[in-house]
């Protein structure tokens, strides 16, 4: 849980959950904007497991993290999304262990009283999970299991924020 | 001083272990890494100058220039691929 920092009358709502288990996307907006009547827009954005990656079939996807650091990470995250946007509430759910493909990985949804704070957010979120939360994804394939290797494009995308990225 | 390192993903594989209790004189994340780097065989090899290694100090993410103390938590790993 961030720790809440009353704005001048802003109520505001931030979590992070990192597990095995799936999530409903329909609760978590649900929980997201529940009782906070000044929420206008929610922005949710789901990760799911492709069926295939860099020409090669995905049998399963193995998500291993840093636990500690990986909450504490998304946490710092969100605190700098609440600094830049006028949002309302931020929540991220990410899942590890072994997954299959269409399976969901990620949630990052994001409440604002108008549409474009949280648009923004949302992707300001996920830019910065790729290139800074602690997990690794490693895939099984027809030649084996392999780990995945990190995109320079993640870290351009962090960049258009301002944000230096070398991960990749 | 005594640190603990924690390896992670294909870093972890590599060394074949998940954690170490270390003595150390470095005096930074960098140093520690050409410390470990000096012990050979996979570990010159997985920590080699050159080889994308990540590192953290006390769980964020650091440079090479991060100052070590008695008791930190230290981390190396690969690049990370969440999300």
């Amino acid at each position: 849980m961030v720790a809440p920092e009353a704005a001048a009358g802003a109520q505001r709502r931030a979590s992070v959950s990192i597990r095995h288990e799936d999530f409903d996307l329909s609760a978590e907006v649900a929980a997201l904007r529940a009782g906070i009547p000044a929420v206008g827009a929610v922005c949710a954005f789901v990760g799911t497991v492709r069926d295939r990656n860099e020409g090669a079939s995905v049998a399963t996807m193995e998500l291993e993290h840093y636990p500690g650091m990986t909450e504490k990470s998304i946490e710092a995250m969100i605190e700098q999304a609440f600094a830049r946007f006028d949002i309302l509430g931020a929540r991220v759910v990410h899942r590890v262990g072994l997954l299959q493909p269409q399976d969901q990985i990620v949630l990052v949804a994001v409440s604002s009283m108008h549409r474009g704070e949280s648009f923004q957010a949302c992707e300001f979120l996920m830019d910065y999970l790729k290139t800074q939360a602690p997990f690794w994804k490693k895939e099984v394939t027809p030649e084996g299991a392999r780990w995945v290797d990190a995109r320079v494009s993640d870290d351009a995308a962090l960049a258009r924020w301002g944000i230096a990225s070398g991960n990749a | 001083m005594q640190i603990e390192i924690r390896f992670f993903a294909s870093l972890r594989e590599a060394l074949g272990q998940t954690s170490l209790s270390w003595r150390t004189e470095a005096a930074t994340v960098g140093a520690l890494r050409d410390e470990l780097t000096a012990r050979g065989g996979v570990w010159a090899e997985a920590l080699a100058r050159g080889r994308a290694v990540r590192a953290a100090l006390d769980q964020a993410m650091v440079g090479d220039e991060a100052a070590l103390r008695d008791g930190a938590e230290v981390a190396f790993f690969p690049p990370v691929t969440g999300g």
